[in-house]
């Protein structure tokens, strides 16, 4: 009798740690698919360059150090390995693009074409879905990270290689977003 | 978020338990005086016919999904080359709400701007836009309208304003059918029966039923549905983080509302302003949405952040009962928002309109001839001459087959009308 007591409270701390492991895992893939969301708006930003520094080039004749900023900004961009990194290469690439904007504003020309205007429209829907898309992913960090360090998860993270996820922080003037307060 | 989604579900499933009984007591008072012989079997039927009712109901519903819904609505499906604003709007508060899949977009024609959405569950969504919405607001104001969409589907608004529908719809049903069939037996059923004063009673409380039933569902589901409109404008708010968007999106609608736009109470709910009455001062015991003016004043008073906890302090500033679930506050992170000075934004409602109205004559498959002139003709898809001649200019265009469809490729997006 005694033994089966013992055994059964054995079988529900082991369903219980699993169901623990369990959750840890899901909210590790969370973290993981917001960060391919942002991944995806990324190069969607940088796919979209190219096209916009081509279309601006025949109406901005005088501006080609704003056009080669941009380009540099993109390939650095580009180039980033890891969240810290690329979060600070993509703020100076929107820090470029804003510049740019700017400008534009001195060639009416260029404002009223129609191929400007699509691309326009398409550069802001993807600084709005970034700027989303590193919200959402922030949110699952923080829930993520949270898990992690509290107890009794925090055991098993720490037995099982569960690491913190870095939050991708973009800090530029003018940005939509303050950074996050943890609480 | 999930504790809303969770509260929500709570007052789903009891209120639609409400509903429910209600309308079971109407299938047995139906059934007791329909057989009152032998009332159990007066009270099984009642309760058999009204649950199969509400079966059929809610299969064809489930069944149909948006489309039965968007039919009567008389919208039309958009794809993305037609409307790539539009979609970029809903796919931006697609990843900023996390919803799992792109909901389908549709537009309706009319000049009074609203939108509404539906969807059994996050995966299986829809939104809905007038084309006077399109036409009206400019792109902030349209992002926040469509967050606040977005906020009914991942709040699980949607799903409950399915159910209850559907369980409204058989109470209503039934009533009618039964004060039908009263109209027809009632005179036989009289001569025949012995026992006078209970037969009376009965009868009386059936009636009784049968009209309150229908009024006192509409009450408990239209209460319900106003509190959602306040957390689906709290998760518009947090989603796009520029609560004056969606304020001075309200702002226009409620002003062009019009009594004429939608008859039908049972989809009343599911809009962003309520299309039954035009500017609503008061909130009496049959408003599907809270008075505009409040919803405003509220989306306002968050001059410092857009968080869930933000919404919740400037709520509480006119009802101290609070709105949100605590645990969610709790959890809720603090976020910036964007200050409506920082961002202009010119737009011109003559042109929004006019692209509006082509999108409509497109998902209806009309042709577009671009004449010389600079006039733009529509033909419609069952033109039947192979010859039109331009209204302005009086030169004769050929209509091939090729040409319509050439034109159909090339003729959006190049707004040249005068």
């Amino acid at each position: 009798m005694g033994f089966l007591i013992v055994l059964g409270i054995v079988i529900l701390l082991v369903i219980w740690v699993m169901s623990m492991y369990n959750g840890l895992v899901r909210l590790r893939n969370q973290v993981k698919n917001a960060w391919s969301q942002i991944d995806v708006q990324l190069k969607r930003r940088h796919d979209l360059i190219p096209n916009l520094v081509e279309t601006a080039k025949g109406y901005m004749k005088h501006e080609r150090e704003t056009l080669e900023s941009i380009t540099k900004a993109r390939t650095q961009a580009m180039q980033a390995q890891g969240v810290a990194e690329s979060a600070k290469a993509e703020g100076q690439l929107s820090e470029a693009l804003s510049k740019f904007m700017l400008v534009v504003e001195n060639y009416p020309d260029l404002k009223a074409s129609q191929n400007f205007l699509a691309l326009q429209e398409e550069l802001t829907t993807t600084e709005n879905k970034v700027g989303f898309a590193r919200q959402f992913y922030n949110d699952q960090v923080q829930q993520y990270n949270t898990r992690i360090e509290s107890v009794p998860t925090n055991i098993l993270a720490n037995m099982f290689g569960f690491q913190q996820s870095e939050f991708f922080q973009i800090e530029v003037a003018g940005e939509r977003e303050v950074p996050q307060v943890k609480f | 978020m999930w504790e809303i989604i969770r509260v929500n579900r709570r007052k789903s499933v009891s209120l639609i338990f409400i509903l429910g009984s209600v309308l079971a007591l109407l299938g047995i008072a139906i059934g007791y005086y329909f057989l009152p012989q032998d009332p159990a079997n007066g009270i099984f039927w009642g309760i058999f016919i009204a649950m199969v009712l509400w079966i059929i109901l809610l299969l064809t519903s489930f069944a149909g999904g948006e489309k039965i819904l968007m039919a009567t609505a008389g919208a039309r499906e958009l794809n993305q080359n037609d409307a790539p604003q539009l979609f970029n709007i809903v796919e931006e508060i697609k990843i900023a709400s996390g919803l799992p899949v792109m909901p389908k977009i549709y537009l309706m024609d009319s000049h009074v701007p609203n939108a509404f959405a539906v969807g059994m569950k996050p995966e299986r969504a829809a939104v809905a836009v007038t084309t006077g919405l399109m036409s009206k607001l400019n792109r902030n104001e349209l992002q926040g309208v469509i967050a606040h969409e977005i906020g009914h589907i991942t709040n699980r608004d949607t799903l409950f304003m399915t159910l209850a529908g559907v369980t409204l719809g058989a109470v209503v049903i039934l009533a009618d059918l039964f004060m039908r069939g009263l109209w027809f037996s009632g005179g036989r059923r009289k001569s025949s029966s012995k026992g006078g004063g209970i037969e009376v009673i009965v009868l009386a409380i059936t009636i009784i039923l049968a009209i309150l039933a229908p009024i006192l569902s509409q009450i408990i589901y239209f209460a319900a549905s106003r509190k959602r409109e306040y957390l689906a404008d709290a998760s518009a708010a947090q989603f796009t983080r520029f609560p004056e968007g969606l304020a001075s999106a309200l702002a226009k609608i409620s002003d062009a509302q019009d009594k004429n736009f939608s008859k039908s109470r049972t989809l009343a709910p599911m809009f962003i302003v309520n299309p039954m009455h035009s500017w609503e001062g008061t909130s009496g015991l049959f408003s599907t949405h809270p008075p505009t003016a409040e919803r405003i004043r509220i989306l306002r008073g968050m001059t410092s952040s857009s968080s869930l906890k933000a919404y919740e302090q400037a709520y509480r500033k006119l009802y101290p009962a609070g709105l949100i679930p605590s645990a969610t506050l709790k959890r809720s992170q603090e976020q910036g928002l964007v200050k409506p000075e920082e961002i202009t934004e010119k737009m011109d409602p003559q042109k929004n309109l006019r692209e509006a109205k082509d999108l409509l004559h497109k998902a209806d498959g009309f042709g577009v001839i671009a004449c010389a002139c600079g006039v733009k003709l529509k033909i419609p898809p069952q033109f039947k001459y192979t010859n039109v001649r331009c209204p302005k200019c009086g030169r004769q265009h050929n209509v091939s087959v090729e040409l319509l469809a050439a034109s159909i490729a090339a003729g959006m997006g190049t707004n040249k009308n005068p």
